[in-house]
Parts: C-alpha cells; sequence; structure tokens
C-alpha cells in the first residue's frame, strides 16, 4: 500500500494519491499527519507538495514535527522507500532524511513549467523504469526549490552516486539555461546513501495521463511500483 | 437601548459615513430613534455602493440571468450552472481594485481569498481561477512595483491554497495610471444537488462563527475604500486593506466542503465585505428569520475591539455558519481537526430582528428586511459625453497606409498589451488539482472536471476573461458587446459549448452623469449580447469609483465566458502544432481600423469607431466551431484579436509549448489597404487551421459561416503576402518571438538588475 501523508496545506497529495490509485492502478490512501503509525501494509510513503503549514517558516520546517513523522522515520531506518516531492522534497531536508536544503528560487520568483531532467541513475528504485540518460519531461512549480549544498557534500554526493536528476536542455545538456531554480549542479533530485529515499522538485504526478502533461511520470512513480511489487513476491 | 460608548450619532456623522441627508432620515424612521454608534457603521456598510449596488440596480436588473441549465442567479455569493450528469459549476468573478492599488500584494491577495470563498461557501471545490489586470505604462515604475506586487499577491495566495491560475488577461494603459484594476475570477464543481446557499433558517439553530480570529483589519474597506473616488490623501486608507492568509483559506476549504457533506448545516456564507454584518444580515433577510448574537463569544485576535470594529472587520479566511440544533459538537470537531476556530456565538430568532449583545448590553437592535428593503435605489443622471462624438470621428481617407508593415509587426508584439504574458503567469501553478488541458497563453483555458471523489469525468470547462477597454471608451455599447463576443468565441475556440457570463463592471465615479451613461450603454451592450449568444449572466460585480483626482478610467466591464466540452479529449489548440495544415478565416475583414492597436501604435490615435459586432454571426460561429473539433477537421483555432490577423498568424507561430515553433506562408487578396488585412480588429474573426480543409469548407457553408483558404503551415518564417508581388511581412518566427516573448521582461528587468527597492519606487 502506498501511503499518501496529507499535512494541513499539502496541495498534490489528492493529485498524487490520483496518480497512483486511478492511473497506475497502485493500492493508495490518504494518511493525515496527526497519525502516530502508519498503516500496517504501507510499502511505500509519499511526501507530496505544497505548502504545509503555509511555509510561513521555512519550507517544511513545520511539518517535520508532525507525528507522522516519527513514523516516516521509523520507516525509513526499515529499509523502507520514501518519495517526497517539491515541498515532500523540502520536508525531508528539514527531517535530515535527506542532506543538503532547498532555498529561494535564483531569481527569487516562483516558477510554474515544463523542463527536462537527465536522468543520472537508472538503477535507483525510483528510476529503474528509466534508462541511465533518459530525459523526461516534467512539470515544476515552487519558489523555494534552488538546492543548496556546500561544496564538500557536493562532492560527496557526486562520488556516491546520489544525485539521480539534474536539470537539462531538451537535448540533454547540462547548462546553466536550462536551470530553472539555481541549484547547485542543475540538481532536482537525490537520493539517501542507503538509497530509500527520494527527493525531487519536479511533480511526477502531474505528468502522468498523455493530454494533460505527458506520462514521463509514469517513469518514476512507476519504478517505485515495481520495485514495492517485486519485495513483495 | 444603551450606548456602548461615548459617541453621539448625529447627521453630521451620518455625512462622515458615507451616508446621505436623506438615507439618515431613512434610518430614523426604521429604528424610530438615533442610532447607536455600531448601528450607523451597520447603516453605512449595508447601504454603500458596494455592498446595495445602488447605483447599478437599475440597470442590473435588465440582464438576462435566467436559461434552463441556471441553477442560481445573481443574488448568492456566485452563480451556479448545470453542466449534466448531475454536476453544476459555480463561478463569478470580482475586483479587488482600491485595496490593491494601495497595497498590490496584499490587495489581489485577498482579492483571490475572497471570490475563493464566494465559490466554496456554495458547496464547490475550486478548480481554477482567472485573473483581468490593468495597470498603467511599465515606463512609470509605480506601475512596475504594482504588477510585481499583484502578481506575487496572486501567485503568493493562489498557490499556497492549491487552486490553479489558468489563464487571465492583462493590459496597460495611461487611464489605470491613478487606478489599477485587479478582477479575479473563480469556478468550482459541485453536485447539482448539494448546491448550499446563506440561509439562516430554523429558529433556535445555532449560528456558528468559523475561520480566523477578527481583527482590525479592513475596517470600512466596503464603504470607504471600494466606495469612493481616489484623492491624493488615499494612501491613509491603507490600513483598511485586508491581509490574507492562504494557508487559513486552505484549511477553510477542506473544513467547509467536510462539514458540507454532512447534513449538519441548514446555510453557510462567507464574511466578506462589511464582514460579519453583511453575512448575517443577508442570511437573516433570506429566510425572513432574525438572528440574535453575543460578540463577546466572537474569536478574537486582538483586546478591547469595540462593537463597531468586530462588526465592520473585514479580516480575511471567516465563515459564518448555521447549524442544526445538537449539531454544534459534531461541527466543531471537523473545524478543529483542521485547527480552526468555531465558536456558536448566536442563535436564529423568529422576531426578524438582528439583536447583537456585547458585555452584556444591547448594542444593535435592528429589523432585518426594512434594511434590505429599503436600501436605496438611485436613478442617477445620464449624459452622453460632450466629446464622445467627437472621438468616434476617423477619417481612413487622411490616414496614411502603413509603409513598413514588418516594423509595424515587431512593434505590436513588443507592446505590453500585447506581447506574452509568460512572465507573468510562470509564477502562478497553472497545474494544481491535476485538470489543466490547456494552460494561460492560449485562446481559453480548458480544465477537466473531476467528481470530489476524484473520479474523472468526460467533461472539461472553457474560461475566458476579456475586454478592449479602448473600445468600450469609443462606444460604451459596442465595446461590451464585443467583450461579452470575444470571450464566448475564445470559449468556443476551443470547441466548447459557451453556456454563461460573469462580469466585472470596473467604471469611474457614477456621481458624474458621463460614467453613469457609460454604465447604462454598457450594461445594455451585455445584455443584447447575452440574449443573443444564449449565455445568461449569473453573477457579477460592480466597482465604481475607479478614478482618481478626477481621471476616469476607460470604462472596463470584463466579462468572463464558461463553456462545456464533452468529450473533453476532443479539443482545438490556439496554435499550429505541425507543418502542412491549411489555414483558413473565418469571418469577414471589414474597414475597420478605429479602436485598433496599430492606430494607437503607429499613429498615436485613440479615435473612431471600434468594430461591429454581428452577434448573430457569432452564435453561428459557435456552431460550427464546436462541430469541426467534434469532427476532427479543426485542429486549431485562434481568435483574431488586438493587433488583427498578422499579430494572431505570428502568435499561432509561438504560442504552443516551448520549443514548437511553426511558421507559415499565407496570401491574402488585396481587396482592402494593406493594414487593414493585416492590423485591422473586424470582430467575429478565427484563424483555422485543418488537415481537412475541404470538408471544413463544407460545414461552414452549412453553418453559414463565412471561410476562405488563406495558406498553409510550415518553414521557420512568417511569410504574409498580397496576391500578386513581394510579400508585405517575410520575417523569421524565431527573431518575433524573442520580441514577443521579451516584451514584459525587458521592461521589468531594469529595475531587478539595480536591485529598486519599494521605498524608493514610492
Amino acid at each position: 500500500m502506498f501511503a499518501v501523508v496529507q499535512f494541513p496545506g499539502s496541495n498534490d497529495d489528492r493529485d498524487m494519491h490520483f496518480a497512483l490509485k486511478s492511473v497506475l492502478g497502485a493500492p493508495a490512501s490518504l494518511v493525515w499527519h496527526k497519525a502516530a503509525q502508519l498503516p500496517p501494509d504501507t510499502r511505500a510513503v509519499l511526501l507530496p507538495g505544497g505548502f504545509s503549514y503555509g511555509d510561513y517558516l521555512r519550507c517544511g520546517a513545520m511539518a517535520r514535527f508532525s507525528p507522522i513523522m516519527a513514523a516516516v522515520r521509523r520507516f525509513v531506518e526499515a529499509g523502507g522507500f520514501v518519495l517526497g516531492t517539491c515541498n515532500g522534497f523540502q520536508i525531508l531536508c528539514e527531517a535530515g532524511l535527506l542532506p543538503g536544503a532547498l532555498v529561494r528560487n535564483r531569481d527569487l520568483h516562483f516558477v510554474c513549467d515544463f523542463v527536462y531532467v537527465r536522468v543520472e541513475r537508472a538503477d535507483t528504485a525510483f528510476t529503474s523504469r528509466a534508462h541511465p540518460d533518459q530525459l523526461l519531461r516534467l512539470p515544476i512549480k515552487h519558489g523555494e526549490g534552488c538546492y543548496f549544498a556546500s561544496s564538500e557534500l557536493l562532492a560527496a554526493l557526486e562520488a556516491k552516486g546520489q544525485i539521480v536528476l539534474r536539470y537539462a536542455t531538451p537535448d540533454g545538456a547540462i547548462v546553466p539555461a536550462a536551470n530553472p531554480n539555481g541549484s547547485v549542479g542543475n540538481i532536482a533530485g537525490i537520493v539517501n546513501e542507503a538509497g530509500n529515499v527520494f527527493g525531487l522538485m519536479p511533480h511526477p504526478e502531474h505528468a502522468v495521463e498523455p493530454a494533460l502533461g505527458g506520462t514521463d511520470g509514469r517513469t518514476i512513480l512507476g519504478s517505485l511500483l515495481d520495485r514495492v511489487k517485486r519485495e513483495a513476491v | 437601548m444603551s450606548q456602548s460608548n461615548e459617541i453621539v450619532v448625529d447627521l453630521q456623522l451620518a455625512r462622515e459615513h458615507g451616508l446621505t441627508e436623506q438615507e439618515y432620515a431613512c434610518i430614523l424612521e426604521i429604528l424610530g430613534r438615533v442610532p447607536t454608534f455600531p448601528e450607523l457603521g451597520i447603516f453605512s456598510v449595508m447601504w454603500s455602493e458596494h455592498c446595495s449596488y445602488k447605483s447599478s440596480k437599475k440597470y442590473l436588473r435588465t440582464l438576462p440571468t435566467e436559461g434552463e441549465r441556471v441553477l442560481q442567479g445573481p443574488g448568492e455569493g456566485a452563480g451556479a450552472v448545470a453542466i449534466g450528469d448531475g454536476l453544476a459549476v459555480i463561478f463569478k468573478i470580482e475586483s479587488h481594485n482600491h485595496p490593491s492599488f494601495l497595497e498590490p500584494k496584499q490587495g489581489a491577495a485577498t482579492g483571490v481569498g475572497g471570490i475563493l470563498r464566494d465559490i466554496f461557501s456554495m458547496g464547490a471545490r475550486p478548480i481554477a481561477s482567472l485573473d483581468a489586470l490593468r495597470f498603467g505604462p511599465l515606463d512609470d515604475p509605480r506601475h512596475r512595483h504594482l504588477l510585481r506586487g499583484v502578481v506575487d499577491g496572486i501567485g503568493g495566495y493562489g498557490n499556497a491554497v492549491g487552486v490553479a491560475t489558468v489563464g487571465g488577461e492583462t493590459g496597460f494603459h495611461d487611464c489605470y495610471r491613478g487606478n489599477i484594476l485587479v478582477n479575479a475570477f473563480n469556478l468550482g464543481v459541485v453536485e447539482a444537488d448539494r448546491i448550499w446557499r446563506g440561509k439562516a433558517s430554523g429558529v433556535g439553530n445555532p449560528v456558528i462563527y468559523v475561520g480566523s480570529k477578527t481583527g482590525r483589519d479592513g475596517i470600512h474597506g466596503a464603504s470607504l475604500l471600494a466606495s469612493a473616488e481616489f484623492s491624493e490623501g488615499s494612501e491613509a486608507k491603507r490600513p483598511t486593506v485586508q491581509v490574507g492568509d492562504p494557508f487559513t483559506e486552505k484549511c477553510l476549504i477542506e473544513a467547509c466542503l467536510e462539514v458540507m457533506a454532512t447534513d449538519l448545516l441548514v446555510g453557510i456564507q462567507d464574511m466578506g465585505a462589511a464582514g460579519l454584518t453583511c453575512s448575517s444580515f443577508e442570511m437573516a433577510s433570506r429566510a425572513s428569520t432574525g438572528i440574535e448574537m453575543d460578540l463577546d463569544l466572537v474569536p478574537q485576535r486582538e483586546a478591547g475591539m469595540t462593537p463597531y470594529e468586530l462588526l465592520l472587520s473585514e479580516s480575511q479566511e471567516r465563515m459564518l455558519l448555521v447549524a442544526r440544533t445538537g449539531a454544534e459538537a459534531k461541527v466543531k470537531e471537523i473545524f478543529e481537526r483542521w485547527e480552526l476556530d468555531a465558536a456558536v456565538v448566536g442563535r436564529v430568532t423568529a422576531d426578524g430582528r438582528m439583536r447583537i449583545r456585547w458585555h452584556g448590553k444591547t448594542v444593535v437592535e435592528i429589523p432585518v428586511d426594512p434594511v434590505a428593503e429599503n436600501a436605496p435605489v438611485l436613478d442617477r443622471p445620464l449624459r452622453e459625453p460632450a466629446e464622445q462624438r467627437a472621438r468616434q470621428r476617423l477619417e481612413l481617407g487622411q490616414l496614411a497606409v502603413e509603409d513598413n508593415p514588418a516594423a509595424a509587426l515587431e512593434a505590436l508584439l513588443d507592446s505590453p498589451t500585447l506581447g506574452s504574458k509568460a512572465w507573468i503567469y510562470r509564477q502562478y501553478d497553472q497545474l494544481v488539482q491535476g485538470n489543466t488541458v490547456l494552460g494561460p497563453g492560449g485562446d481559453a483555458a480548458l480544465v477537466r472536471v473531476k467528481r470530489e471523489d476524484g473520479t474523472p469525468t468526460s467533461k472539461a470547462l472553457a474560461l475566458s476573461v476579456d475586454c478592449n477597454p479602448r473600445w468600450c471608451w469609443l462606444d460604451p455599447y459596442e465595446g461590451t458587446v464585443a467583450a461579452a463576443a470575444e470571450s464566448a468565441r475564445n470559449v468556443a475556440c476551443t470547441g466548447a459549448r459557451p453556456l454563461a457570463l460573469t462580469n466585472c463592471l470596473n467604471f469611474a465615479n457614477p456621481e458624474k452623469p458621463e460614467v453613469m451613461w457609460q454604465f447604462a450603454e454598457a450594461t445594455r451592450g451585455l445584455a443584447a449580447a447575452a440574449r443573443a449568444l444564449g449565455t445568461p449572466v449569473v453573477s457579477g460585480n460592480v466597482s465604481f469609483y475607479n478614478e482618481t483626482a478626477g481621471r476616469p478610467i476607460y470604462p472596463t466591464p470584463t466579462v468572463a465566458a464558461v463553456g462545456l466540452l464533452e468529450p473533453w479529449e476532443r479539443f482545438a489548440v490556439s496554435h499550429f502544432p505541425e507543418e502542412g495544415l491549411a489555414i483558413l478565416l473565418l469571418g469577414e475583414t471589414r474597414e475597420e481600423l478605429g479602436g485598433s492597436e496599430w492606430l494607437a501604435l503607429r499613429r498615436g490615435l485613440e479615435a473612431g469607431l471600434p468594430p461591429r459586432v454581428d452577434l448573430a454571426h457569432e452564435a453561428r460561429l459557435h456552431v460550427f466551431l464546436a462541430e469541426g473539433v467534434r469532427t476532427g477537421a479543426l485542429v486549431t483555432a485562434h481568435d483574431v484579436a488586438s493587433g488583427g490577423l498578422a499579430v494572431a498568424l505570428a502568435e499561432c507561430g509561438f504560442a504552443g509549448p516551448r520549443g514548437v515553433r511553426v511558421g507559415c506562408e499565407v496570401t491574402l487578396h488585396q481587396s482592402l489597404r494593406l493594414d487593414v488585412l493585416l492590423f485591422g480588429e473586424s470582430t467575429g474573426r478565427v484563424v483555422v487551421a485543418s488537415r481537412e480543409p475541404e470538408a471544413l469548407l463544407v460545414l461552414a457553408q452549412e453553418r453559414g459561416v463565412p471561410a476562405v483558404r488563406i495558406g498553409t503551415t510550415g518553414g521557420s518564417s512568417l511569410r504574409i503576402a498580397p496576391s500578386r508581388g513581394t510579400p508585405w511581412i517575410d520575417a523569421p518566427l524565431a527573431r518575433l518571438a524573442s520580441i514577443w516573448e521579451r516584451a514584459l521582461p525587458r521592461r521589468l528587468e531594469t529595475d531587478e538588475a539595480v536591485g529598486l527597492l519599494r521605498s524608493e519606487v514610492l
């Protein structure tokens, strides 16, 4: 079962639930942030986009203290898969489940657009349906999606292969012009060292229907579904 | 009746509250005594222009508001229209002009918040927003600041509250230098048999206050800010602007939809303009009941608030509920789960009186019905402006023909009004809720409909908002007909059938007969168009007093159309998606240059009669477009609007998804002067592209729509040539696209580079 966590102020929660359940046919349910436990049959946790608690403090800084986050942490420690998109990525960084931080976009404006990201690692639980260097067309919509890491951290991320997605041009070049928010190294998504926690700024749940943003988001959500299914066998 | 404080009411104080001597006399008669200070406050807002529509009511009554699909016309928070299969849409557009001029970010944000509450207070989940914005010229640093602030406010609120902003329009003109316009539209979807209304019925039922606590913000926003002209001293009114909290609104939406899905409530209404006062009076009035309320029970943000302040505060994100007796605890439980205040503040009574207590004393006791029934209705004098006829004079014969069409096209594409609005809409979440088939940048937005449980339907809604203020200034009747026709035409360009209209009538000071004449003409035009197109006006808003220091805005009757497309998977786009398509021009090009962008930009003239609208042709066009899309013959449909055919063809070339640029070769029969052919703005025309032009031409003939094949898509240039001779325009699309895309950024980036701060600008 896919548990989509609802914080007050989450607003892509229903969309993530829809993408998983109605489009990909995965068992999914919404879990309220006040819950102390994840449902017993949880196989993966999704932290959706939105503005948890209004994001009046740093994005995700309040949500990390929600009761459900202790359960999510235990789930991660037990090897469970967690995927955070946008605000979910911010919450994972605030909670220390992913390294680095997400700060205000370079040009200080919120940006909503379709971008291309290049798959740097096709061997993770979240990208197995992709091939290395595959380009995915996904939407972004955030004001604070500029990924920041110190040069030491960045070197470590590179060395350990934790960088999964980078913003790219439509022909796959990783150049500043393709970077929508000023992220270091054009980073759009990273995994933790253990490879079971993935955070990304793009919204795969908004790219699962052909006439509504295309279907490249299925590559990410479908990879996770495949992995969960495989573990269940 | 005990006085709540020292302030003694007299005619002088009533005048300071914007009431006339006659109105004050009426208050004395209704009460049979001198009003208390809070009572005076109540009358002043309930009878303000903003709340009572006293100047406009006479004309609004003439609008067609009924139709077989209309479930709710004007009078509630918003209008409701059935879309089949047990579903309905609820929508409205509303102004937040004066607050946005004083404090652009909060003014625009609370404009969005307010319109959202009008929609979800009727039980609908808000799914799509549009915004119609007007600013002064961007060479004025103040207007660059206002544009940034307004966009920041709309995005900041709409993005956080989780409702997609899918379209809108933005224009720039000197007439808005002292008074910008911010009109916010929202649409929601609801089960048709679950539409809620603001009714306080059932004697003894509890009146419950939910949402944010009441503070001192926005007091007299409706009466002082929205119902008077601006002057140089208006800056001092900044405290009347409210502050928005989208997070609370998001929680309020979820909690309200949750409680409305139960059988715990009998009525619900937003606390908008005039706050607690207006909502409680309207709810009691609709149910022919009374309400008694204790102000000490109202959740308060700060200590020491007076009854006057509590009653008139326009603090945001608040709702008034009337629940069934005994349901109080369950209602509270739902709101507490969303961490929102919910407090029983009173009861419904049978005596038709509003009785309000504070600190154990009755501070207000007013009979409900007389306040509404005796609300003033004015028949203000009208006068056609003396210079109106002179404005309309334009001798085409004495006007030099455009001698550099390519330069003219570039100038048009570079103008802020015609240039790309991507700088604006990229700051809005266009996708949340996962229904956006066509987002901003095209003729109309297209939004797929899901049921509340998330089940997708086969329906989509097409939305567009339009107005050409210059046309309305030159001829308010024809200009308003054109605004309604254009928004319906834009909706039809997707393949959708236009269902209904909503409008936001932005005008100057109604106390001036010339302004009232413009208003009367505009509403006459709106009524005519709505009737002819079969699209009733189901909701709307009037914003008067849009003038500063005696400088009025152009009449700006913004019209939004909503259309239905089913099945939604078949729709037309407003760009050329591929090469090799036949291009057809629908409609007739007449020798019309009056009021055109070309005339203003290239000849410095705002004159002439605006293009006429043939409403019968428009109605035929709707049928043709819907059929063309349904049969699959019609791939692209793009309305020819400001800038004429040349601009429309350029937009078709580069308004698609980023990176998709398709040029075209077009040949025009030289029957009229070339600037009319290229830049004339004759209405009722649509550029369409098709793989099956023959079938489409046959269909056009059958439906009585003039259609002529003018060219083919392909190549990387825009090439428009006369049937004989050298091309008038032969320009690389990449160059034109770059001019168009840079129109706004190039005017805004200079400030960002030098880091101009707000304090330096103002």
